[in-house]
């Protein structure tokens, strides 16, 4: 009993005087334990000390790795003293690592720094998400929510939770919880928890739940002489079907030791040659090994005598290929979970499925709008004066080009294009006019000869370009309002040049349309389309009419260049590469109407778009198909979608 | 005038015919004898091999002016046909000159090598340009010399006729054909410009002038031998081609390119007509092609553009449309002019202000003397010989009487 109190007494004395000597507090302690480490300064063996500080849940954790982060955590060269410290000449002023109060200075050469690498401090980094989820600071909640969303892991899923019920911001609350739930589905260990995560997110689009969910439900696929025990199968194979061909099963065999490798037929020869003995391999001549048949049977005999390693011969394969089982397993373990997973994805395919299609109307929308805008000058020039123009596509490229050039004046963007547009139909509109009065004018009644003719002007004009701006592409800038897309969500979404585009489609559908039904001009375009003498006839000069149209349509034209310079790339082919296209909308859209070129636009644009869905690797086929399906069409409806009736139709 | 001509031997009622068989045969005289190969070496090599592609574009123009100029189908798309042709006996050279060289490389290893091997080792040669390692279905024939000759005719000939029967049956006509045809062209441009079209995509065939076989031969003869193979075909195809055109045939022909529902309603079979000339035109076309690429070499799908077929177009407008000679001419003339301004041997003006380079002015004059041709002088150089005959075209002046392009006018109903 005595001695017990004497040791009572002695433990008590020695307690008061570590206090009194300034005991470790617990922050301080941690760093001792773990200060080799944290002095070796190495990724692979760092990690149980931020895990210890992080995990401590003591106050002072979060300034002290970020102090370390921050390269101003010190540690004194006797004793291993951790201080977070700030230089000050030759001094240092030392701030204690549990209280955070200044503990006074000490000189430098007494102290270590303490210098993490990138490694360390992306560890450091990933550690301190959690006391950022709890941070004040807004932006940083989010940055480490982001961080987070980027690389999840296991650990980050408990001080996630944690950080929820404090979070006073709705959108954040809301991504956490989003978040919260994404990690549990992924790493709770509890399945029926995982289970009810997955089955909440039916329906949703999201590609943050797709990345979460892939890798549980992705497959390997196996052999062997039975399923293993516990393994969670997704599908049974056989081979030779169409999910596994039997070369497929044949690798899966060779992998699983079941089989000896198979040996290429280069392999072979190679085996072959090193074994030529006086001119002979395994009883063949080296003459005759020049067929399959020949070379098997030389290195079967090779095989017998023990030169080469074996290789599968055909029974074995068979043989082996009845006797194994080939099954594809999730590396998931849990059924449950795997049922889920493919359940909600199979939900999501579907929602995926209806907005891809909207985003690919969208697309086709737009792709169909600048179709319209490039062919809607060639419908008015061909629709209404039977005059088919090649060097349409170089009116196009004309409006480009004068865009470039105003940009070269003008250096505010959206300036330059307002300017730009009319500028460009003005140069259109002239260009029109010359060639109706040089060329076209004198071909009236010679529509072949007419194409050939505006052929010539094309191909002038294309080298004209070259010759004036060069070879390479010159930029189109748009403003940047124009700059970046609408987004609905993660996956329908348009630019705003595309929907710029459409607009101006609009417009210009408008305009045609109030010309042509509401003013004294479009009142007598059309009285010349139906019959030029009788309007001669009653005052109306055809001849300044088919002049006013032409440069109304090589006008619109030039605008169309402008708007299609803004993104594609100028070059003197930047009207070629439309002209088949804006050809094709007139002709399947119908000659001489409006609303057909709109159609015509609509199917072209639709049609591509919709090639390109069922074949998105290849856009020069789709071209492709897309002619000849109009080739085809043309066979139906030769006068195009909708065919003017009566005698103005022609022949 | 059906009778007389059955009585009449044909080079009789035409002089125009021997003439020019006359001066097709000097001239390949006077090459052969001026050639490396066979003369004093005046014309080089590469020089006959010029000459000699030029007779295959007259060829070309040939077709063209038959299917244009006397038929009235402005096609725009014979080029692809001629592209096809080069491609077809393209195949089968580069197959059987890489196939030499694989075995040659093979015949040095240890072992023999098997067939399977030299496959193998042949397509890798072909297509490891493109990524592939095994031949496409398309080049099953590709070792067959006279199968990919029987292709040269058969896979245009196919085209055009299917073709031609979706479009004359439809009766898509004038410029609605025209676009059509060159929306084929196009397609068949793009198709071929993808790497898994089966035919290298835009790298093409290449090694076409070397012949399988032929390594000792020195380039000085095989160059004069495709000269007169190419003009040996030029001379055959002008027969043919007049033949079509100087009977009742031809002039069916004309009757469809003046007015064609006029003739339909006279009781002929205008589609037949038309999906006759087209098809043989094309055929025409796909064998100027197979003489043309073995010359020049390399065939890739940017020859088979549509503004090539344009400018086939343009040779015979300038030429001279509706006359046989007038489209050798104008192929001839534009095509070997065309070479030497592009080929940079004019020398370049200068103005002081600005140095005119005819490299980069030469097409810029081609399209405005073609537009100027198309607008002053309808007949071309072709118009020339009549000038010179004194042969007047009938003033066609004054309004036109009927609904139709071709209907009499006041002055001509006058007389």
């Amino acid at each position: 009993m005595r001695s017990l109190l004497a040791a009572l007494a002695a433990v008590l004395t020695l307690a008061t005087m570590a206090l009194a000597q300034d005991a470790p507090g617990p922050l301080q302690t941690i760093l001792q334990t773990y200060r080799e480490p944290i002095q070796k300064s190495s990724r692979t063996t760092v990690g149980p000390a931020i895990a210890a500080l992080a995990g401590s849940g003591l106050p002072g954790a979060e300034t002290v790795l970020q102090a370390w982060s921050d390269r101003s955590l010190w540690v004194r060269k006797t004793d291993g003293f951790f201080a977070i410290a700030e230089t000050s000449g030759n001094d240092l002023a030392l701030t204690d690592v549990d209280s955070g109060q200044p503990i006074g200075t000490a000189p430098k050469a007494d102290f270590d720094q303490l210098r993490p690498n990138s490694g360390i401090k992306s560890v450091i980094a990933s550690a301190m998400v959690q006391f950022q989820l709890s941070s004040p600071d807004r932006a940083t909640r989010e940055k480490a929510l982001a961080s987070i969303a980027r690389d999840p892991s296991t650990d980050q899923l408990a001080p996630l939770r944690a950080s929820i019920a404090g979070e006073a911001d709705p959108v954040l609350k809301a991504q956490k919880e989003r978040l919260e739930r994404l990690l549990t589905l992924r790493f709770d260990p509890d399945e029926a928890a995982r289970v009810s995560a997955i089955k909440s997110f039916s329906g949703d689009i999201g590609v943050d739940l797709r990345a979460a969910l892939n890798p549980i439900v992705a497959t390997t696929r196996a052999a062997g002489p039975a399923v293993p025990q516990g393994a969670n199968v997704a599908q049974m194979l056989t081979p030779g079907s169409s999910a596994l061909s039997e070369d497929e099963a044949k690798a899966l065999l060779v992998s699983a030791g079941i089989l000896p490798p198979v040996i290429t037929p280069a392999e072979r020869a190679k085996a072959l040659v090193a074994n030529i003995v006086d001119g002979q391999v395994g009883g063949v001549a080296v003459a005759d090994l020049d067929s399959e048949a020949n070379r098997s049977a030389a290195y079967e005999a090779l095989e017998v005598a023990g030169a080469v390693p074996p290789a599968a011969s055909d029974a074995d394969v068979a043989a082996a290929m009845s006797s194994a089982v080939f099954y594809e397993t999730y590396a998931e373990p849990s059924p449950a979970v795997t049922d889920a997973a493919l359940v909600t994805l199979r939900s999501v395919e579907l929602r995926l499925a209806l907005n891809q299609f909207i985003d690919l109307a969208l697309d086709a929308l737009s792709l169909a709008s600048i179709y319209f805008l490039a062919a809607i000058g060639l419908a008015i020039t061909f629709g209404v004066m039977r005059v088919i123009n090649m060097a349409h596509g170089e009116f196009i490229m004309m409006g480009a080009y004068t865009g470039y050039v105003v940009q070269q004046y003008i250096a505010d963007y959206t300036i330059s294009i307002l300017v730009a547009l009319p500028a460009a139909f003005v140069v259109g509109a002239l260009a029109g006019i010359a060639m109706e009065r040089l060329v076209i004018r004198r071909l009236y009644h010679r529509p072949l000869e007419t194409l050939l003719a505006t052929f010539g002007v094309s191909i002038a004009l294309q080298q004209l370009a070259k010759n004036i701006f060069g070879t390479q592409a010159r930029p189109l800038t748009s403003p940047d309002w124009l700059g970046g897309a609408l987004t609905f969500n993660d996956i329908v979404s348009i630019s705003y040049i595309r929907i710029a585009i459409f607009v101006l489609a609009l417009i210009f559908l408008g305009v045609f349309l109030f010309i042509m039904k509401r003013t004294r001009l479009g009142l007598e375009v059309r009285a010349v389309t139906q019959n030029p003498k009788m309007a001669a006839s009653m005052g109306i000069n055809p001849e300044r009419i088919n002049m006013m149209t032409f440069a109304l349509g090589s006008g619109i034209a030039g605008i169309a260049g402008v708007a299609i310079g803004l993104f594609a790339k100028v070059t003197s082919e930047l009207g070629q590469d439309y002209i088949v296209q804006s050809f094709m909308t007139v002709v399947v859209g119908g000659v001489g109407n409006i609303w057909g070129t709109l159609l015509g636009a609509m199917l072209i644009g639709f049609l591509q778009k919709g090639i390109e869905w069922l074949n998105p690797s290849n856009t020069l086929a789709a071209q492709t198909y897309m002619i000849i399906f109009i080739i085809i069409f043309i066979q139906f409806r030769p006068r195009g979608i909708i065919a003017l009736k009566g005698r103005a139709a022609g022949d | 005038m059906a009778a007389a001509s059955t009585r009449m031997p044909l080079l009789r009622k035409h002089p125009s015919l021997l003439i020019f068989l006359g001066v097709l045969a000097l001239f390949t005289l006077a090459v052969t004898l001026m050639s490396e190969a066979y003369g004093p070496g005046i014309i080089s090599a590469s020089f006959v091999k010029t000459l000699g592609k030029t007779l295959c574009l007259c060829l070309i123009a040939l077709a063209m002016d038959l299917v244009w100029g006397y038929t009235g189908i402005l096609s725009l798309g014979h080029f692809a046909f001629f592209g096809l042709g080069g491609y077809m006996i393209g195949m089968w050279l580069m197959y059987a000159r890489t196939r030499d060289i694989v075995v040659a490389s093979l015949a040095n290893g240890a072992l023999p090598p098997t067939p399977e091997e030299i496959r193998d080792a042949v397509a890798v040669q072909i297509f490891g340009v493109v990524g592939g390692n095994t031949f496409p279905t398309i080049w099953y024939f590709a070792s067959s010399f006279w199968a990919q000759l029987a292709l040269v005719v058969l896979v245009p000939g196919l085209l055009a006729l299917v073709f031609g029967w979706l479009a004359f049956r439809s009766r898509v006509t004038g410029v609605y054909l025209s676009i059509l045809t060159q929306a084929m062209t196009l397609a068949l441009a793009l198709w071929l410009f993808q790497n898994d079209s089966g035919l290298r995509g835009n790298n093409g065939l290449s090694g076409l002038q070397n012949l399988p076989g032929a390594d000792a031969i020195p380039q000085s003869y095989v160059s004069i031998w495709f000269f007169w193979a190419s003009a040996a075909a030029l001379g055959l195809a002008y027969l043919l081609c007049f033949w079509i055109v100087s009977g009742k045939f031809g002039s069916v022909l004309r009757g469809i390119r003046d007015d064609e529902a006029r003739v339909r309603f006279l009781g002929y079979p205008v589609e037949g007509f038309k999906l006759f000339v087209f098809t043989l035109t094309a055929v025409l076309a796909g064998l100027a092609g197979a003489l043309y690429y073995p010359q020049a070499g390399i065939i890739n799908p940017a020859e088979m553009a549509p503004i090539a077929s344009v400018y086939l177009a343009v040779w015979v407008a300038i030429g001279g449309r509706g006359r046989l000679y007038g489209a050798v001419i104008g192929a001839a003339f534009v095509s070997l002019v065309s070479s030497v301004f592009t080929g940079g041997r004019v020398p370049d003006v200068n103005l002081g202000f600005y140095t005119i380079q005819w490299v980069d002015w030469w097409q810029v004059m081609l399209g405005i003397a073609f537009v100027i041709v198309t607008i002053v002088a309808p007949k071309g150089i072709g118009g020339l010989f009549d000038w010179f005959e004194g042969v007047k075209s009938p003033d066609r002046k004054g309004e036109p009487l009927g609904p139709d392009d071709g209907a009499l006018r006041e002055k001509e109903a006058v007389e």
